[in-house]
C-alpha cells in the first residue's frame, strides 16, 4: 500500500516537472509540437493518397524512412556505450550519467516503431505481428524478430528506468539484485537489435550490397558513434541549464570511446570499398552508384562523399586529446558524427542497395515533401518523448524531492 | 488540433479514404480544412473524419467492428489458411457481393485449392520471344491489375546479343515500331515461383506462402504491406501497390480466385501466380495463350508425358540467378 502511494506520488511528481518550465522549454515544446502537427497532416495525406505520395516506387521500395528507421537503432544503443565502462568497470563518473543513455533509447525505439508505422502500407493491420493474435512468422523472417527484439529492448529500458526514478523519487536504495541483471541483460540486447536489423539486409541474398557478413559489425561500430554523440550535447545542456554536475572526464572518456568505434566503422567501411573495387565484379555498380554515380545517376554521390569527409573528420577530432577536450571541437565532432552516420546508416545503406533493381534499372530516388515532413514528425516525437523524459528524471536525479539531498546513489 | 480532438468521440470515423460509414455530412466537413501545414494543396481536401481517423486509429476501428471501405474486408479476419470452412464461405460470399456491386457485374471468387498430383512448371523459350509484349497486356487484363498506375507482372526486357544475359544493361522500356530490333534479344521475366523463395522466409507475418502446386501465394487481406518481400525478391517480380489500383468495370475480368486476380487494395503487394484461377481448372495462363510465336510453355512437372517435362529433358535449359539457390519453377530454354 505503501509503495502505491508513493508509486502515485511520483507519477504526480513526474506530471508537475513536465508542466513547469522556462520559456525557454515551452519554445521548444511549441516547436516540437509544430511539427508534429506538420507531420501528422503529411501522415494524413500519405495515407488518403497511398504511397505513391512518397517518391518510393517498386524499383526502390524501401527508402527514406526505413533509412531512418536503421539509424535510429543504432542510436538507441547509446546506453550501451556507457553501461559498459558503468557498471562491468564500475567507473563512477559514467554511472551517473547512465540513466541518460536509457532515456535516449526508450525515445530512439518509439520513433523506429513510428517510422516503421509510417512505411507500412496497412498500419491498422500491425496487429497481425502479435503472436498468437495475429502471426509472428518466427523464427524464419528476419522482420519478426526484429520486432521481437526491439520490443523487447524497449520494455527492459522502460522498467529499468522507472525502477530506478522511482527508487530515487521514493528516497529508497535501488536494490542491486533487481536492477543489475536488467541493466546487464540491456547490453547484449543492445548488440541484439543492431544484430538482427543488420540480418535484415545482410540475409537477403538478391541484394548484393547488402549480402555481406561485414554489415553487422558496421553497424555495431557506427551506432557507438552516433547515440552518445547525442549525449555528449545532451549533458552539456544540462550542465548548463541544471545543477547537474557532469565531469569533463565522463564526456572525454565518451569521446574517446567514439573515437575508436569510428575508426573501427572507417576501417571496416575501407573493407567494403577495397572488396567491391578490386575483386570488380558486377556487384561493384552498388558501390559505384554510391560513390561515382553510374550513367549520369549521381543524385546520392555528394551525399555519399559528406559523409565520408564528415567521418573521417570527426575520427580526427575525438582521436586528439587536445581537441576532444576543447568544448567547441567537441560539439563540432558531435555534429560531424551525426551527419557522417545518418547519412551512411540511413540513405547511404538503403538507396545503393536498392539501385539499380535487381533487374538492373537505376530508378533516382529523392525523398518527397510528404516523407520529408512525416520524418520530420516523427523525429519531433521522438524529441518530445526525450525531453519529457529527461524534465522527469532531472529533479530526480538532482535529488529534489528528497530532504536530505542525496544525489543518485546506486 | 484541439477542436478536432474533441470531436473524436463523437464521431468513431475509419480508415484512411474515402469510408462511408454514416457522420457528418460533407459541408460540416468541409468547414475544418487541415490547411496551417506547409503541405502541397492537395492535402486542404483532408476531412475532419480523416484526420479522426488517423488519431483514433485502430481503436474506432475496434469499436466500429466493421470498416469494410479500409481493407474490403473485416478488420477482425483471420489468416486465409487458418479459416474454416463455414469462415471461408462467409468471406467469400462477402468479397462476391462487394465485387460484384462495385463493379456491376456477377463477380466469383474461387477458393480452389491446388489438384494432388500436380506440380506446376513453366518454361520460356528465348531463341523465339520477339519481345512483342503481348504477355504483358493479357496478363494485364486477365489479372485484374491497376490500370492507372500502370502494374505489370510480366516484364520484358530487351538485351544485346552481345552482352548476352546481362541486367545491368537491360532494358525494360524499349519503345520499337517493330521488334524484334536487330541486335537485341528478349528476355521477359516474372515471378519465377521459387522453390527456396526469399520472399516468403521474409514475411513478418505470413501473409506469401507456397501452394503444394508450387505456385507461390499472397493474402491481400492479411498483407501489411511492409514491403520485405520486394526486398528479398532477386527478380524484381513483386509489386506494390502504392495507391489505390484503378480498374474499370467494363475491363474487370469476373472470374477471379482469392488468392490470385481477385481485385487488390492499395498498400498490398501482388505477383504472378501462374494464373491459379485459370490453371487450377486446367486451363493455360493467359501469357502462354496469347503469345503469338509459341514461346511459352506450361504444364504439370509430375506428368512424365507433358510438353513442359519433354523440353527439361531435351532442350538446354537454365534458370535466372542460379547461384542464389532460389530454385525457380520457371526454366528458359533454347527451343531452336
Amino acid at each position: 500500500m505503501n509503495s502505491l502511494r508513493l508509486f502515485t506520488r511520483f507519477g504526480t511528481d513526474s506530471l508537475r516537472a513536465i508542466s513547469r518550465g522556462n520559456r525557454l522549454y515551452w519554445i521548444w515544446i511549441s516547436f516540437l509540437l509544430l511539427l508534429i502537427g506538420a507531420g501528422v497532416t503529411a501522415y494524413v495525406h500519405q495515407s488518403r493518397g497511398g504511397l505513391i505520395t512518397t517518391s518510393m516506387r517498386d524499383q526502390v521500395s524501401w527508402a527514406f524512412y526505413i533509412g531512418n528507421f536503421t539509424f535510429l537503432v543504432g542510436v538507441a544503443a547509446a546506453a550501451v556505450l556507457l553501461v559498459i565502462p558503468a557498471y562491468v568497470y564500475e567507473w563512477k563518473p559514467i554511472k551517473e550519467v547512465v540513466i541518460l543513455g536509457e532515456l535516449l533509447a526508450i525515445s530512439a525505439i518509439t520513433m523506429c516503431g513510428l517510422f516503421v508505422t509510417v512505411d507500412v502500407g496497412h498500419p491498422e493491420r500491425l496487429w497481425h505481428l502479435i503472436p498468437y493474435l495475429g502471426n509472428l512468422n518466427l523464427p524464419r523472417s528476419m522482420l519478426a524478430w526484429d520486432v521481437v527484439v526491439l520490443n523487447s529492448y524497449l520494455v527492459l529500458n522502460v522498467i529499468i528506468v522507472t525502477y530506478l526514478l522511482f527508487s530515487l523519487h521514493a528516497g529508497r536504495a535501488p536494490n542491486k539484485k533487481i536492477f543489475l541483471p536488467l541493466v546487464l541483460f540491456s547490453i547484449p540486447a543492445a548488440i541484439g537489435i543492431h544484430t538482427v536489423t543488420a540480418f535484415l539486409y545482410c540475409g537477403l541474398p538478391g541484394r548484393p550490397f547488402w549480402n555481406t557478413s561485414i554489415l553487422v559489425p558496421r553497424f555495431l561500430a557506427s551506432a557507438f558513434c552516433s547515440g552518445p554523440a547525442v549525449l555528449i550535447v545532451l549533458m552539456q545542456i544540462l550542465r548548463r541549464f541544471t545543477r547537474f554536475e557532469i565531469q569533463n572526464e565522463a564526456i572525454w572518456k565518451i569521446a574517446e570511446l567514439m573515437s575508436y568505434a569510428m575508426g573501427v566503422n572507417l576501417i571496416l567501411l575501407g573493407a567494403e570499398v577495397f572488396k567491391d573495387y578490386y575483386s570488380n565484379t558486377e556487384h561493384l555498380i552498388h558501390m559505384r552508384y554510391m560513390f561515382e554515380g553510374v550513367d549520369g545517376h549521381t543524385a546520392i554521390v555528394p551525399w555519399m562523399w559528406l559523409s565520408v569527409f564528415c567521418s573521417i573528420a570527426a575520427f580526427l577530432v575525438f582521436l586528439v586529446p587536445k581537441t576532444r577536450r576543447n568544448p567547441i571541437w567537441l560539439n563540432v565532432g558531435c555534429a560531424l558524427i551525426w551527419v557522417g552516420v545518418y547519412i551512411e546508416k540511413g540513405m547511404g545503406l538503403v538507396i545503393p542497395g536498392m539501385t539499380p533493381d535487381t533487374l538492373g534499372e537505376i530508378y533516382e530516388y529523392f525523398p518527397s515533401h510528404t516523407e520529408l515532413w512525416v520524418a520530420a514528425g516523427v523525429f519531433a516525437t521522438g524529441f518530445l518523448v526525450f525531453t519529457l523524459l529527461v524534465k522527469i528524471a532531472t529533479p530526480i536525479m538532482l535529488g529534489e524531492y528528497q530532504p536530505a539531498g542525496t544525489k543518485l546513489a546506486h | 488540433m484541439s477542436q478536432h480532438e474533441s470531436n473524436a468521440h463523437s464521431s468513431p470515423g475509419c480508415g484512411a479514404h474515402a469510408c462511408n460509414c454514416a457522420g457528418e455530412s460533407e459541408a460540416e466537413l468541409l468547414e475544418v480544412p487541415l490547411t496551417d501545414g506547409p503541405i502541397d494543396p492537395e492535402i486542404e481536401a483532408a476531412t475532419r473524419r480523416e484526420f479522426l481517423c488517423i488519431v483514433a486509429g485502430c481503436a474506432a476501428a475496434l469499436t466500429v467492428g466493421g470498416c469494410s471501405e479500409i481493407t474490403h474486408t473485416n478488420f477482425f479476419q483471420k489468416r486465409f489458411r487458418e479459416l474454416g470452412p463455414e469462415e471461408r464461405a462467409s468471406v467469400i460470399a462477402g468479397l462476391e457481393k462487394e465485387y460484384s456491386e462495385r463493379f456491376g457485374k456477377a463477380v466469383t471468387v474461387s477458393t480452389q485449392p491446388a489438384r494432388e498430383d500436380v506440380q506446376f512448371g513453366y518454361a520460356l523459350d528465348i531463341s523465339r520471344c520477339i519481345g512483342c509484349r503481348r504477355c504483358v497486356y493479357a496478363c494485364v487484363k486477365e489479372n485484374n491489375q491497376s490500370r492507372d498506375p500502370q502494374v505489370h507482372w510480366i516484364r520484358v526486357l530487351e538485351m544485346d546479343k552481345e552482352a548476352g544475359i546481362d541486367f545491368e544493361h537491360a532494358n525494360a522500356y524499349y519503345d520499337a515500331e517493330t521488334v524484334p530490333r536487330p541486335g537485341h534479344f528478349y528476355l521477359p521475366t516474372a515471378c519465377q515461383q521459387c522453390d527456396n523463395p526469399s520472399c516468403v522466409k521474409s514475411c513478418p507475418v505470413g501473409a506469401t506462402w507456397k501452394e503444394p502446386d508450387g505456385i507461390v501465394v499472397i493474402d491481400y487481406d492479411w498483407c501489411i504491406g511492409c514491403r520485405c518481400c520486394m526486398s528479398a525478391c532477386p527478380y524484381g517480380a513483386r509489386h506494390f501497390n502504392w495507391t489505390d489500383p484503378s480498374l474499370p468495370s467494363e475491363e474487370m475480368n469476373p472470374e477471379t480466385h482469392y488468392l490470385g486476380n481477385r481485385p487488390r487494395m492499395k498498400g498490398v503487394v501482388e505477383k504472378c501466380t501462374f494464373c491459379v484461377q485459370r490453371t487450377r481448372q486446367g486451363r493455360y495462363p493467359a501469357c502462354v495463350e496469347v503469345c503469338p510465336v509459341g514461346a511459352r510453355k506450361f504444364g504439370n512437372l509430375s506428368d512424365p508425358n507433358s510438353e513442359i517435362r519433354y523440353i527439361l529433358e531435351h532442350k538446354r535449359v537454365f534458370v535466372l540467378k542460379n547461384e542464389l539457390n532460389t530454385r525457380p519453377r520457371f526454366f528458359y530454354f533454347y527451343g531452336l
